[in-house]
């Protein structure tokens, strides 16, 4: 099981096309050569948090600043940032696009990531997050750029999730 | 030395930075001295305010960003300090003012309060160089002075009285302020 290069290619692509120049992210094995990527370029400024929560502070202070932006993290992180992204995003109407890698659900080998992916789509609809699937390397791009789109339109979270069938292709 | 004298005495040096400040009492001192559109109040999230000035501080880079926090703030996300450590914005001047207390959820102590816990010193450890402990006006004015004077990311811990303000209320909703907040930095760039 490897993660796609190719597919994480599209992926970037997809931000860069997206016009983000600012990236908040957590590392995680599905997002490793996206990080990569995001670091070797220099019209890309990536920001590595300790905890995911932090990422929504960063996220807002970059929408605050004027600057397009994402955030990179794994399910278990959004689980981490929820009362940031409810008490700072939702309660201030603050945008925030979240690529999500979605571990721990179809095809999931390692059992320490099952619970978060079987709890990640039911907490979004819980809170009201709107959300989609990313699972075709020919679409994401066009995923990527609708969902920071209607992040600012909707000044919500948004949510694409980042699935097995995109990020190990 | 009271949190609110402290604000009082660096109020007119505030109107040319962005200034972001926790939930509860911080807010509601900044507030009564007079609003101004720079000022960003976050009535929750606790932890968070110091990631928001960090978001700022990264993008802005020919703007001050100050940042008014709490011990109790500071401790939900100790992890924003190694990573304004990592990315050491010079245009980013934190502030904590550490009463010992979560004096806006009811007082309880906080883990500073026996004097065990040293955020000055968890800060230092984190990586930031330019870390100040203050304990009388006079110190926490000159520590000011010199974090906006100078050109480098400061951390200033000032140890206050668990005092607060004996009402809490804004003519300002919650999103009114982030809008307005976001409209009048991006007329600022625009003007720069």
């Amino acid at each position: 099981m490897t993660v796609s290069l190719d597919h994480s290619k599209a992926v970037y692509q997809g931000i860069k096309d997206a016009g983000i120049h600012f990236i908040t992210a957590l590392p995680e094995t599905w997002l490793v050569y996206l990080l990569q990527m995001a670091e070797d370029d220099p019209e890309m400024c990536l920001i590595e948090v300790a905890k995911e929560e932090e990422a929504i502070g960063i996220a807002a202070g970059a929408y605050f600043a004027g600057q397009p932006n994402l955030l990179l993290m794994q399910n278990h992180g959004f689980l981490a940032a929820i009362n940031g992204i409810v008490s700072l995003a939702m309660l201030y109407r603050v945008p925030l696009c979240m690529l999500i890698a979605h571990r721990g659900h179809m095809g999931e080998p390692y059992p320490w990531h099952t619970q978060g992916g079987i709890v990640t789509e039911p907490v979004l609809r819980g809170l009201g997050i709107p959300f989609d699937y990313a699972r075709d390397p020919a679409k994401v791009g066009k995923q990527i750029r609708e969902a920071h789109t209607y992040s600012l339109s909707s000044l919500s979270p948004v949510a694409l999730l980042l699935s097995r069938d995109l990020m190990e292709g | 030395m009271r949190r609110s004298k402290c604000i009082e005495a660096i109020y007119p040096e505030l109107h040319d930075k962005l200034v972001v400040t926790i939930m509860g009492a911080c807010a509601q001192e900044l507030y009564d001295l007079g609003h101004c559109e720079n000022f960003f109040y976050l009535q929750h999230a606790m932890g968070l305010a110091s990631s928001i000035g960090l978001g700022l501080a990264l993008n802005l880079p020919d703007e001050k960003v100050v940042v008014m926090d709490g011990d109790g703030s500071v401790l939900m996300n100790l992890g924003t300090l190694t990573t304004m450590a990592r990315y050491q914005p010079s245009n980013l001047t934190h502030i904590i003012f550490d009463n010992g207390s979560l004096l806006s959820t009811g007082g309880f102590a906080s883990h500073t309060t026996s004097g065990v816990t040293d955020l000055a010193a968890i800060a230092k450890g984190a990586g930031i160089k330019n870390v100040s402990a203050v304990s009388t006006p006079m110190d926490f004015v000159g520590a000011v002075a010199d974090a906006f004077e100078g050109n480098e990311l400061s951390v200033i811990v000032a140890k206050v009285e668990a005092v607060g303000p004996d009402h809490f209320g804004m003519d300002l909703k919650l999103p009114e302020n982030a809008f307005r907040f976001e409209r009048y930095i991006k007329e600022r760039q625009r003007k720069l």
